[in-house]
């Protein structure tokens, strides 16, 4: 009954959370945005005390059942669990706690989050990951099964689907994303819940509640008959079946074990009464202990590779810089001109979303989810490569600008990295400046006499044509764009119309600090 | 000598050639459909025009030409992707037109050098090379538009005669006078002395009949017409539909009843280009369709705009441009036993219906293309087009207050994004304004593309 409810739970939410990456309308965020609020570690990069005191509270009372419903990483391992353990019962042996590892990570992880060091932090937080994995690997196929959609729907006339661009943003954190899912998948699929149990730091900072839980399985010595069932089916490998007893700070409340025991031995229930002294336990079998050994070290090369995957997908960063801008629009044969793609501008300081108020704030409350570039409906938001910032988002103007209407991002992000904005404030903020570089100006070059596209187009009005030649008295004299820098705000209108390829002869650059204009 | 031979003889087998193509018919199509009629047991109808019609033909006062009320403009044709994945015209398809068209009756032709970017001349040329020289007439183009150079000029008639595979053209045009002014003809066509060459070329018979196709205001036809008197135009072309009769802006173009009456004064033989406007007539806007529709419910809507300038007499032959088969039969239905329309017909159309029209603010885009390729990329045809059909489909919001505007709203968005990828849309035009002087309509193409951005941006703002 109990493993029935965490069962359904935890399907509601892991199919929401999810969606929420995938839904690039942003209708479903209305409802269930909450859900990406109360995940741990943004709660924790929003100081948003009410949820973490609350998932703590959740936690003393009943166990780790955040990582068993809430977490939609933990609930995908589950998935892969399950799918790995068809046909054979009982794969499961319990295993001792890795507490060097567990710990050392835990340390290194509180030192790095404290120290902004955010692409470790990014890198281990299980919400962050899993909306990697989402953003990267299965948004484009949903997508493109849109596509198919709004493809039927333009030849019946219909309206009620569009089609939506399939972009690569970053191949280095697609690689990241990959690795992170197969370390995963082949964790999950040998030993159930591994990265909770040994890597995840949101897992192991719960552990130091779970272990006190009021509410939490109990195994009944008296009805217990040592057959090891509930051991096997532990996917957190957390029942010593041959001491009879659970290691609380891993045991994650899937309660698999009640369902699995024939005798009834395992309750959950009321622990909070004085515990029996230990019941006399047999003397530490030698075979047991040489199995836990064996298990270790496979453990341990399992984590190794994962970890070396990681890496190799950092690596891979370096050398793929190139094919970045590969999928563009063929060209149109018969009468159009050849649109060469943009290409991303040297900034002097990186563009970071309205409502994120400061680069620095932003580097640290960020915990690059992609929430925000999955909504994105302009093309804007890409994550980092920077080292410094990797794998949170920027904006740049190659495919659309950030446009005066839109405050998505703002909506959408659980860590209050991006702070809630209406758009009649975005006008009034100021999170870059344009510049123009003369010599690529078609009108400054003569190219053409008159163009302005980027003053047509600035929503602030920011830019002002003047002529090319002060002296000039002709009535229509050449006029050449100048940026307002007191009224710019860096939305990047210019930037993206600008007519000069690749390279746009107006760049926009970021404020360290964003500031009302 | 020579000229009147011809002529006597291009009368003879003018009146073969229909003859031909009535025997053609019959042996086709004729008793399939009445076997089909007699078996469904129906019949009320009675026969169709296809089969027994006979093609309205009006004579050229000039040299007696018999020609095809309809003509068949060869400005646009299906396309197909060759192995090298270019647009090239689909040769089948042109020759299964024109096979059929002359069958029915249609015998005069009409390209240009610059038609399709330059294919269509050769793929008429292969089509019409199948039949006899004297069961059509020809007509092409001087489209010396990009140089006043001789070479450039000399090159283009020559090559006309090549593609069309033909020692001698019925109808030469000098393609689109007017907008230069008289500065301008006397630039393309005089100081060079092309405009000396091809009078002689008249007199020597490879062109049987000189002319010329119009667009612009009143003034600079006024000093196209008092060319007449030193070159003899032998026949004019000129842009003439319900809406333009009367409803014409004046600045950049002329009311084709002004040019109509013109031209009757002075007894010159009209060829008409446009009857549908540039296709907009035959979708024309949701209340003029419903008023024709209730005049007659089976009549298309372009049926009635061939009908309209068909109806006048000095009118030598309309050109349309038939790139399917279901615009060419619709069109045949109209031409073929063609009943004029009656004084209140003409007004229904040219003052109720045009009226309407006038009240929407459609770009007077027909597609033609000659702004293209735009340097940064902008699809300005596809866009107007685009932008035409949700006037005229009663698409555009005039305020986020009413009723359906979220509706309309994302109908619009959507569909834009649709017709036209993203980087071609109209926010990219830079005004550079090369598009303008290259465009026979003389349409302000930035400042419309504006109009057209602005509209985009309020919806995408919700500030309409």
């Amino acid at each position: 009954m109990l493993k029935k409810i965490r069962v359904i739970l935890a399907a509601l939410c892991f199919i929401a959370i999810t969606l929420l990456f995938l839904d690039f309308t942003g209708t479903l965020h209305g409802w269930l945005g909450w859900l990406a609020k109360i995940q741990f570690l943004p709660a924790v990069l929003a100081l948003n005390v009410a949820v973490i005191i609350g998932l703590l509270v959740l936690t003393i009372l009943f166990g780790r059942v955040y990582c068993s419903v809430i977490c939609p990483l933990g609930v995908f391992q589950d998935v892969v669990a399950n799918i790995s353990r068809k046909g054979k019962k009982g794969k499961y042996s319990y295993s001792k706690e890795i507490k060097w590892l567990r710990y050392g990570i835990w340390v290194l992880f509180v030192i790095a989050l404290v120290a902004g060091v955010n692409a470790f932090v990014a890198l281990l937080a299980p919400y962050s990951a899993w909306g990697r994995i989402v953003n990267n690997l299965l948004a484009p196929v949903y997508q493109w099964g849109n596509n198919l959609l709004a493809y039927f729907a333009e030849r019946k006339g219909s309206y009620a689907f569009y089609t939506k661009e399939v972009w690569l943003k970053s191949l280095p954190v697609f690689l990241v994303a990959a690795a992170t899912l197969v370390a995963l998948v082949i964790l999950a699929w040998k030993n159930g819940r591994t990265y909770c149990n040994t890597i995840c730091p949101v897992g192991t900072t719960l552990s130091f509640f779970s272990r006190f839980a009021m509410f939490r399985p109990v195994i009944d010595t008296e009805k217990c008959k040592g057959c090891h069932g509930c051991e096997k089916h532990c996917k957190a490998a957390c029942i010593d079946s041959s001491r009879k007893k659970i290691d609380y700070s891993r045991c994650v409340d899937c309660f698999n074990c009640i369902d699995s025991c024939k005798f009834g031995a395992i309750k959950y229930r009321f622990a909070w009464t004085r515990p029996a002294t230990p019941a006399e336990v047999p003397a530490t079998d030698k075979a047991v202990a040489d199995k836990t050994a064996v298990e270790n070290g496979r453990r341990a090369f399992l984590i190794g590779s994962a970890v070396a995957l990681t890496g190799l997908g950092l690596k891979a960063q370096e050398i793929t810089e190139e094919a970045d801008t590969t999928a563009f629009e063929k060209e149109n044969e018969g009468g159009f001109a050849t649109i060469i793609p943009k290409k991303v501008p040297q900034r002097g300081t990186p563009l970071t979303p309205f409502g994120s108020e400061s680069l620095k704030k932003f580097r640290n409350h960020c915990t690059a989810c992609q929430l925000c570039v999955s909504v994105c409906p302009n093309g804007v938001l890409r994550p980092s490569k920077d080292p410094a910032r990797f794998m949170q988002p920027e904006m740049s103007f190659e495919r659309g600008y950030c446009r005066p209407e839109c405050v998505k991002c703002s909506e959408v992000c659980p860590t209050g990295a991006i702070l809630k904005i209406t758009p009649e404030e975005k006008t009034t903020w100021k999170v870059g400046t344009a510049a123009v570089d003369y010599d690529l100006c078609i009108v400054a070059k003569g190219e053409v006499e008159e163009c302005g596209n980027c003053a047509r187009h600035c929503p602030v009005g920011a830019i002002k044509m003047v002529r090319k030649d002060p002296d000039e008295t002709a009535e229509h004299p050449v006029r050449i764009p100048t940026v307002n820098e007191a009224k710019c705000i860096g939305c990047g209108a210019c930037e993206n119309l600008c007519p000069a390829r690749p390279i746009s002869a107006i760049t926009v650059s970021g404020c360290e600090v964003h500031h009302t204009v | 000598m020579k000229k009147i031979d011809r002529r006597e003889f291009l009368k003879k087998t003018g009146e073969g050639a229909a003859a031909v193509g009535a025997v053609a018919l019959a042996a086709s199509c004729a008793p399939k459909k009445t076997a089909e009629n007699l078996a469904a047991g129906s019949g009320e109808k009675g026969p169709d025009v296809l089969e027994t019609g006979k093609m309205e033909l009006r004579t050229n006062p000039g040299n007696g030409d018999k020609v095809s009320l309809l003509g068949y403009g060869c400005m646009r044709f299906t396309m197909k992707k060759d192995a090298d994945g270019n647009d090239v015209i689909d040769q089948d398809n042109v020759n299964e037109l024109i096979d059929y068209a002359l069958a029915h009756g249609v015998n005069y032709f009409d390209t240009s050098p610059v038609y399709l970017q330059g294919q269509s001349e050769e793929a008429v040329g292969i089509a019409l090379a199948r039949h006899p020289r004297n069961e059509y007439f020809i007509a092409t183009k001087m489209s010396n538009f990009w140089s006043n150079d001789r070479s450039v000029a000399m090159k283009l008639y020559q090559d006309s005669f090549k593609y069309l595979k033909t020692d001698y053209i019925d109808y030469y045009l000098l393609h689109s006078l007017g907008r230069g002014g008289a500065e301008g003809f006397k630039a393309r066509f005089e100081d060079n002395g092309v405009m000396d060459f091809l009078l002689a070329e008249r007199e020597k018979g490879k062109i049987r009949q000189l002319g010329l196709s119009f667009h612009g205001n009143q003034e600079q036809f006024d000093q196209i017409m008092a060319l007449h008197e030193k070159y003899h135009w032998d026949f004019v072309q000129i842009q003439m539909n319900y809406f333009d009769w009367k409803h014409a802006d004046g600045k950049r173009n002329v009311n084709a009843e002004y040019l109509y009456q013109e031209l009757d004064k002075r007894g010159i033989p009209i060829v008409i280009m446009e009857p549908l406007q540039g296709g907009r007539l035959a979708n024309p806007v949701e209340g003029v369709v419903t008023m024709l529709k209730e005049h007659d419910p089976e009549a298309s809507n372009a049926s009635w705009a061939f009908k309209f300038v068909g109806s006048y007499p000095r009118i030598l032959t309309v050109l349309s441009g038939m790139v399917y088969k279901e615009h060419l039969e619709d069109n045949l239905r109209t031409f073929m036993d063609f009943k004029p329309l009656s004084e209140a017909e003409l007004s229904f159309l040219c003052d109720e219906c045009a009226g309407i029209i006038a009240d929407f603010p459609t770009v007077d885009c027909n597609d033609c293309k000659y702004c293209m390729p735009c340097p940064y990329g902008i699809d300005i045809p596809g866009i107007f087009k685009h932008y035409n059909s949700c006037v005229n489909g009663g698409l555009i919001a005039q305020s986020k207050d009413q009723e359906d505007y979220m509706k309309l709203r994302k109908a619009y968005l959507v569909s834009y994004d649709r017709a036209i990828p993203t980087l071609r849309q109209a926010n990219h035009c830079v005004h550079c304004k090369q598009c303008v002087s290259k465009c026979p309509q003389s349409i302000a193409i930035p400042r419309e593309l504006s109009r057209i951005d602005r509209y985009v941006e309020k919806l995408k703002q919700n500030t309409l």
